[in-house]
Order: structure tokens, then C-alpha cells, then sequence
């Protein structure tokens, strides 16, 4: 296997592999960014105290992480244009923001959601009683609590993104995946060019992680010495003492 | 006669299927202070929560300084009041919780601060003065900086009463504020509580457990049991007078 490798093909593949490295990255962080802000549409959509309401976004959400990123990028951008009247045709990059950003919200949404959980029923009694606006106590008390936390699981999504964005080549992004591959068959020589391909990936996710690992460390003992019991426990008493009765 | 600055009349309060108020009338006057005692699960918090908005009575009505507070008078007919009809209302209360329920985000000084800037939209500027005032009254004017996670149980709570009072607010709710403190700490609260008192223009309510203290600083006691107000008056006659049995074993499990 060993004796396969050409050292050659290496150097020459890999300036035209890094060329696509942009386009990836820029990739990624279009869909990340477009997942985060989008994100935050689904914990309020199922917020709403309308029950129809609620089932109806409860279950395109679970529709869109159920299919495949992969069915979703093809019916995007291949199947849309097609549908008479609403169709429109997308560029492959937009494509490919709209689908995988799509996709990966309903996950950060499901972070989101989880950190406003996590925030003690006591700072909404708070808010109340100090009068705050329903914007304001979203704003100022339960977002600035909620989120922190959450920032190592976003991080892992980032990566996860990174990784999955490769899928775009599928409908003709330029990544190093897609440049990789048309050096393969343009050369025959599929083996140094997607070694590249994974090396970058491995070099790129790989500190990622170890970053985000370092950064959700630190939140923990942020949290550890945050405050203590007294102030987490639901001021339930009340409720429960009577039902005991 | 002055007129009442709260009136419950006729409020009944369910959860679920399970009855806590059963029908209370209370008039509170202005500047009164007001202590409610009773055995757990009698529905106490539950009076005071009510008021602040945050349980929805099932029936019945509550009045804050002439409004109707869960209801808004339209074309001479009552309909349930919207989000801005309370916070109409609900600027002239305030509460303390028994949790403290300080934003571990902000510091000492920004948890006072925040609700004159955005809600009274005091200049920040006047919001900071006013919160050292009250700050110093509580005696933690030197934490400024500190996050409520550095404090002790008691020196959280005085914070909460600082950025409760902070607010200017007419009624002033405690809702068991020293129930969840570490015993030697009760007495400080006490004494930021029985320093706001004496200073008098504010109607208090106040839920506790502190047989003593309600004596020392209440214009009345009310006791509760079974969803109702069983006994109320001036403390010495709730308190040491009474022949309501209930009361009196109640009040033996705190002498005992």
C-alpha cells in the first residue's frame, strides 16, 4: 500500500485542494450562523399556548431531523424549482446554507430550549415581580442565563457542521471534498488527494475540540460555584404541602 | 375612614381540583403592616402570590389602590385583565421571595439597578443613587461589585429587599423570607425588615413563620387555616388571646 503512495501526486494535488478550503469554511460558518439565528424560532414556536399551533411546529421540526441532510440538499435543490407556483431556483451555495442550516436549527433549537429550562422558576418570578416587559425578561434575566451554558454544546455543533458540510458537494459546492475528487478523476489518483481532504478536516476539528472541551470545563466550575441549592429549589411548598394533605 | 390599598373580596384559589382559599375578604390599609401566620399548605404564600400576579385567583376579586388587579373595568363590564392592565397594577408591589431569587448574572449593584433603568426608565444615573441608598440601608453598601454567589443566605436577602425597595412600591410582599436561612442568620434579615417597618409609609404584608417578630411589628395577624382566615386582630389578641383551638395548637408546636 505503502509503496503506492507518490509523494508527487501530494504536492501537486495539494495547492488546488486548499484552494477549496474557503469555500468550506465559508460554508460552514454561513450555515452555522443561519442554524444559530434560526435556532432561536423553534423554542418559541413551541412556546406557543396554542395546542394546534404547537403540535403543528412540534412536528415539522421532528419531520426535518428525521429525514437525511443528504434528501433534504436534493429536494432543495433539485426538487424545488420544480413545484409550480411557489418553486424558486437557488444557487448551490444557497442551497446548501438553506439545508443544512435548516436542518442543524432544529438541533440548536433543542439546545436553546434546554438552557432555558435549565434557568430556576424563581428568576421568572423575579422578573415578574419587578416588573419587567416580556421583552425586557427574555432580554435582560432568562437569555443572559440560559445561554452560557449551552456554549460548549453549540461548539460541538459547530464541529459536527464542519463535517457534514462536505455533503454540499453533492450539489456541486466547490469544497475540498469536490476539488479532491475532480483531481481523483482527472488524474486517477483518488488515494494522496483525499488523504489531504482528511488531514485538513483532522487538523481543523481536532484543536476545535480540545477548545471546546477547555471551554466547557470552565463553565462547569462556573456553575459549580454558582449559587447554592437554596436558590434552585422550585418555591413549590405551598402547592405541595396542600396535595400531601 | 381611609380607603384600603388592597382589598380581597370573595377570592377563592384552586389547584387543580384541590381547594388552598376558600373565600377570603381583606382589607389592608394603607401603611398597615399586616402578618400572616398558619400551618403549612394553609394557603398563605398562596394570598400573597396572588397579589403579586403570580397565581391567577379562581374567582373572586382583588382591588390595589382602587384598580381591580385581575380584572380591567370595560364598558362598564369587568374582563380578564391582559399582560399590560398588570403591569399597570403590579408597579405598586413589590415582593421579596423566601428563595431570594437574586440574577446570579448581574452584581449586587446592577440587581438593584436594573428594574428603575428599564422599567421606571430612571436615568442611570439616579437609578445608581437610589440603589446605594437602599443598599446602605441594608447595610451591604461595601458589595457593590460582589456576584450573589459570594454572599451568605442573609446578605442575599438583603439584597432582595433592596432591589425590592428600590422600586419605590406601595404594598411590599415577604414571602417567608427567612424560612429558608441558616438560623443565626435570621436575625439580620429581622432587623432590615423591622428598620423598613418603622420608617412607615408602606403597607407590608408579611408571611412568616417568626411567632416573635409578627408580634413586635405587625398592626394586625391573621390567621390561617383551612383556606380561611380563622382569626385575625390586633397581635397580642391573636397571639396570647384566643380561643380559636386551632390557633392555640399551632401556636404550642412553635412554643414547644
Amino acid at each position: 500500500m505503502i509503496s503506492n503512495w507518490q509523494w508527487d501526486t501530494f504536492y501537486d494535488s495539494f495547492p488546488i485542494i486548499i484552494q477549496g478550503l474557503g469555500i468550506t469554511l465559508g460554508l460552514t460558518i454561513a450555515c452555522y450562523l443561519f442554524a444559530l439565528i434560526f435556532g432561536f424560532v423553534w423554542p418559541f414556536l413551541n412556546r406557543i399556548p396554542i395546542k394546534p399551533v404547537k403540535w403543528l411546529f412540534t412536528w415539522i421540526m421532528e419531520f426535518i431531523r428525521s429525514t437525511p441532510p443528504l434528501v433534504q440538499l436534493f429536494f432543495i435543490f433539485y426538487a424545488l424549482p420544480m413545484i409550480p407556483v411557489i418553486g424558486f431556483t437557488l444557487d448551490p451555495f444557497t442551497s446548501a446554507v438553506l439545508g443544512l442550516g435548516i436542518h442543524f436549527s432544529t438541533y440548536i433549537g433543542e439546545v436553546y430550549r434546554s438552557g432555558i429550562d435549565g434557568v430556576d422558576k424563581g428568576q421568572w418570578e423575579a422578573a415578574k415581580a419587578l416588573n419587567f416587559s416580556t421583552r425586557q425578561k427574555w432580554s435582560k434575566i432568562i437569555l443572559p442565563q440560559a445561554i452560557p451554558p449551552t456554549i460548549p454544546m453549540l461548539g460541538n455543533y459547530l464541529i459536527i457542521m464542519f463535517k457534514e458540510v462536505p455533503l454540499a458537494a453533492s450539489i456541486g459546492v466547490a469544497g475540498i471534498l469536490n476539488l479532491a475528487n475532480s483531481y481523483g478523476s482527472a488524474n486517477f489518483r483518488y488515494l494522496e488527494p483525499l488523504t489531504i481532504v482528511a488531514l485538513l478536516f483532522l487538523v481543523l476539528s481536532y484543536p476545535s475540540a480540545i477548545l471546546i472541551n477547555k471551554l466547557e470545563r470552565k463553565m462547569n466550575r462556573r456553575f459549580e460555584k454558582g449559587e447554592p441549592t437554596a436558590n434552585k429549589q422550585p418555591a413549590e411548598e405551598e402547592k405541595g404541602a396542600v396535595s400531601q394533605q | 375612614m381611609t380607603e384600603p390599598i388592597v382589598s380581597y373580596q370573595d377570592v377563592h384559589k384552586s389547584f387543580g381540583e384541590t381547594p388552598v382559599l376558600t373565600g377570603i375578604d381583606l382589607d389592608i390599609k394603607p401603611a398597615e403592616k399586616v402578618a400572616v401566620i398558619g400551618p403549612s399548605g394553609s394557603g398563605k404564600t398562596t394570598i400573597i402570590r396572588m397579589l403579586m400576579t403570580l397565581e391567577q385567583p379562581t374567582s373572586g376579586s382583588i382591588m390595589v389602590d382602587g384598580n381591580y388587579l385581575w380584572h380591567m373595568e370595560k364598558d362598564g363590564e369587568l374582563t380578564p385583565a391582559n399582560e399590560k392592565h398588570l403591569r399597570q397594577v403590579r408597579g405598586s408591589i413589590g415582593m421579596v421571595f423566601q428563595h431570594f431569587n437574586l440574577f446570579p448574572h448581574m452584581t449586587i449593584l446592577e440587581n438593584c439597578m436594573t428594574a428603575p433603568i428599564h422599567v421606571q426608565k430612571v436615568g442611570k444615573k439616579e437609578a445608581k443613587e437610589r440603589s446605594i441608598e437602599m443598599l446602605e440601608k441594608v447595610g451591604l453598601n461595601d458589595k457593590l461589585d460582589d456576584y450573589p454567589n459570594q454572599l451568605s443566605g442573609g446578605q442575599k436577602q438583603r439584597v432582595a429587599m433592596a432591589r425590592a425597595l428600590v422600586m419605590r412600591p406601595k404594598i411590599m410582599l415577604f414571602d417567608e423570607v427567612t424560612s429558608a436561612l441558616d438560623p443565626e442568620l435570621v436575625g439580620e434579615v429581622l432587623e432590615v425588615i423591622r428598620g423598613i417597618a418603622e420608617e412607615g409609609d408602606m403597607a407590608m404584608v408579611l408571611v412568616t413563620h417568626e411567632m416573635e417578630f409578627a408580634r413586635d411589628i405587625a398592626d394586625r395577624v391573621l390567621f390561617l387555616d383551612n383556606g380561611v382566615i380563622a382569626e385575625e386582630g390586633r397581635p397580642t389578641d391573636v397571639l396570647e388571646n384566643s380561643t380559636n383551638e386551632r390557633l392555640q395548637n399551632f401556636l404550642h408546636r412553635f412554643r414547644s
